[in-house]
């Protein structure tokens, strides 16, 4: 082979990656195409892995980075490829048929002909209306409304206090090191003493979100409460259960939020199935939450606690679930019903290691949620057994169990 | 002393030198298979594909970001390719916070201080008060600026250990040190590594390493060997197990690991639990002496319990079956 045709090959072999959703850059290909002046490029074994050293960069790429490898360099297309497709990188994937949005309000209407709010003038007791309609009872406008409310509206979280530290002129400590510095500006005279205080970070957020049957109402709207919170804050981990456990993280940071509603369609196969809440948190225990539960996570989970499952088991993994992270809030929408009580079995399990107990059935209660969040106390203890206390302000029937929950 | 006066560059307008005077004089493997065999003569069992990544990332001078569960054997490779290279090994273990201060240098201030106190009475000059303040003399040296000081005559082999524990911040930082092999210390100047160090990085994954680092790095995902390489791993690690305990070990944390663990046993575990067997005076594998010697490779008080409530006799059951 001309040395010209075998640098072409592994350009093209770099697009074919690409195509595939992964990210390669010039400098990762230079690095493979540098590689074989050391290894045999007729061995197999010295060109795959070679290729996975200089080319990947995640484990979880690996399942595209194989098939690409082997199709291009093996010409293995009768491989048997997944479902006849060729997986893609999440990132990359293209939108074909409708919006699950659009579905979602056709659908909302279909069920609810009646209701029509067909005035577009809001004002003020429209939108109060509105914030305390419960979604279950809104219309296909009314939930399209509800849509643009919450990607309009700035969402802030609960922060803590890192440990690194950074300058701030009112801060507490002595910034010693920078002393020298501002002496040596002003002739050796020490002028100022600069200080420092420790950085204020965004607590890491991990989202649980039941999608069976007796929630599928909710979880629609709630996951449009997600992915704006997702866009505002960054650091937005979501998961949907229903018989098993779903990440679809990577589907909400879609910038288009009717694409990550359909890619979370795609990729969740059981809408409207039962619930096996304790299997799914089992799921994360064991496989996520030492990834994603570091640095003082929140845990949101949202569900009704219709536990098709053992209820001893869901207890357990809320025990570990709450172990891991600095605060477990639990979103129930039935707790917005004047006379709802926490009497399904596995709901009430739950609540003995639920640190927030909240409802979550209308925009109004969601507006409190958002507000309960960003005052959570940046330091773990210090108010935390005041969780009843810090609720004194809100007017819905949320219950919280900071000590008496974390006792048990 | 003067490890600025041949290699800054910025404060006297010399020229950066070329990537040329940079290299690895003491990395010298031919071939895979050598990395393989010297790696095997040190003690440390590895595959086909971690040598490649390993003789890739000496060959083309770049870091080598080793993914993988705990205890696979990820800072064990530091030590051993520094025992190989006959190379310093400088270390630095991430944390929460670690900034700067306590991974590349440091100025020493209360030094600076107080001699800006003992001049104040005799200069009467500013700049006479503040002369010399930021040079060598009062800087402090962290791991980081270690590893690249040109007055180095060999490669050291530079582990940046549990890089996910630390934060963004350091993260960015980084990305100049390893693409460069520099520091620049805005005082001083630039210092530039001569004999560009050996990078490793280790992440347990609590935490996703960003891509602009990634793409530094080659990259490599450690996963626990098979079970003949654990046997092999055992037996050099444990000098004088009884071979047969070894393997019923091997077997018995390999169909662990299937069964879904809050927390995973590594090789680590392993021989932890083979040296506590051996020490016990354990011939082969009982429910009981399982049972007692749980908590060196279980490390969860569920998982434990598990063990205890019927899954040892179940696995036990399941090997000997097998």
């Amino acid at each position: 082979m001309q040395p010209l045709n075998a640098l072409g090959t592994l350009v093209r072999f770099g697009r074919e990656l690409r195509g595939a959703g992964l990210i390669v850059s010039v400098g990762q290909l230079e690095s493979f195409a540098r590689a074989f002046q050391w290894l045999n490029p007729t061995a197999r074994s010295h060109v795959y892995h070679a290729a996975r050293a200089t080319l990947l960069t995640r484990r979880e790429d690996m399942a595209v980075f194989d098939r690409v490898f082997y199709s291009f360099w093996l010409g293995v297309a009768e491989r048997p490829r997944m479902a006849g497709k060729m997986p893609l990188a999440p990132r990359h994937r293209r939108s074909t048929g409708p919006a699950l949005a659009t579905l979602m309000a056709q659908k909302a209407q279909a069920g609810d002909p009646e209701v029509e709010v067909q005035d577009r003038s809001h004002t003020a007791n429209d939108d109060e209306l509105l914030r305390r309609k419960d979604f279950a009872a809104m219309s296909a406008l009314e939930l399209d409304a509800v849509r643009r409310l919450l990607a309009a509206r700035r969402w802030e979280f609960a922060t803590r206090v890192t440990r690194r530290k950074v300058s701030h002129r009112r801060g507490r400590e002595l910034d010693l090191r920078r002393v020298p510095v501002q002496a040596a500006r002003s002739g050796g005279v020490v002028l100022e003493l600069p200080r420092r205080r420790a950085k204020i970070k965004q607590r890491p957020v991990v989202i649980l979100a039941d999608v069976s049957g007796s929630m599928e109402l909710y979880t629609r709207v709630l996951l449009q409460f997600f992915h704006a919170l997702s866009r505002e804050l960054g650091r937005v981990e979501s998961f949907v259960f229903a018989t098993r456990l779903t990440r679809i993280t990577a589907e909400l940071q879609l910038r288009n939020i009717d694409r990550a509603l359909e890619e979370v369609s795609q990729s969740v196969v059981d809408f409207a199935s039962g619930t096996r809440i304790a299997e799914s948190l089992h799921v994360f225990n064991t496989e996520w939450a030492r990834r994603l539960l570091g640095r003082g996570a929140v845990v949101i989970v949202v569900s009704d606690g219709w536990e098709r499952g053992s209820v001893e088991s869901l207890k357990k993994e809320m025990r570990v679930l709450r172990e891991r992270c600095y605060r477990l809030v639990w979103l129930n929408p039935r707790l917005g019903q004047p006379s709802y009580e926490p009497r399904v079995e596995g709901m009430a399990a739950a609540l003995h290691h639920v640190d927030d107990f909240l409802a979550c059935h209308n925009m109004q209660s969601l507006a409190a949620v958002a507000e309960h969040l960003t005052r959570l106390p940046r330091r773990r203890g210090s108010g935390l057994s005041l969780g009843g206390l810090s609720l004194g302000g809100f007017s819905l029937g949320g219950l919280s169990l900071g000590s008496a929950g974390r006792a048990a | 002393m003067g490890i600025f006066e041949s290699v800054i560059s910025g404060v006297s307008g010399e020229s950066v030198s070329g990537d040329e005077s940079v290299q690895f004089e003491s990395v010298q493997f031919e071939s895979v298979a050598e990395v393989q065999r010297l790696l095997a003569v040190h003690g440390y069992v590895a595959d086909e594909a971690l040598s490649i990544s390993l003789f890739l990332a000496c060959k083309l001078g770049r870091p080598l970001l080793l993914e993988g569960a705990p205890g696979v054997g990820k800072t064990e490779l530091a030590k051993v390719v520094s025992r190989i290279l006959s190379t310093e090994l400088i270390r630095l273990q991430c944390h929460e916070g670690l900034d700067l201060a306590q991974a590349a240098y440091e100025w020493n201030y209360p030094r600076q201080l107080l001699e800006i106190q003992a001049r104040s009475r005799s200069a009467s000059d500013g700049a006479q008060r503040v002369a010399g303040l930021f040079t060598e003399e009062y800087l402090l040296r962290r791991p980081l600026l270690e590893a690249i000081d040109p007055q180095r005559a060999q490669s050291p082999v530079l582990l940046i250990d549990e890089l996910d524990r630390a934060d963004e911040e350091f993260e960015s930082f980084l990305l100049e040190l390893l693409s460069d092999f520099q520091i620049t210390i805005p005082e001083l100047g630039t210092v530039r590594a001569v004999h560009r160090p050996l990078v490793l990085l280790t992440s347990n994954r609590t935490r996703e390493v960003h891509d602009a680092l990634k793409r530094r790095c080659l990259y490599h995902w450690i996963d626990y060997p098979s079970a003949a390489k654990e046997i092999e791993i055992l037996a050099r690690k444990v000098p004088g197990l009884n071979e047969r305990l070894g393997r019923q070990i091997v077997q018995f944390v390999v169909r662990l690991r299937h069964v879904v663990l809050y927390k995973v046993p590594g090789v680590a575990e392993s021989i932890d639990w083979a040296r506590a067997l051996q020490q016990l005076g354990v011939a082969s594998l009982t429910a009981d002496s399982v049972n007692d010697t749980a908590g060196c490779f279980l490390k969860h008080r569920d998982d434990v319990e598990r063990l205890r409530a019927g899954l040892a006799e179940d696995i036990l059951q399941a090997t000997a079956s097998a």
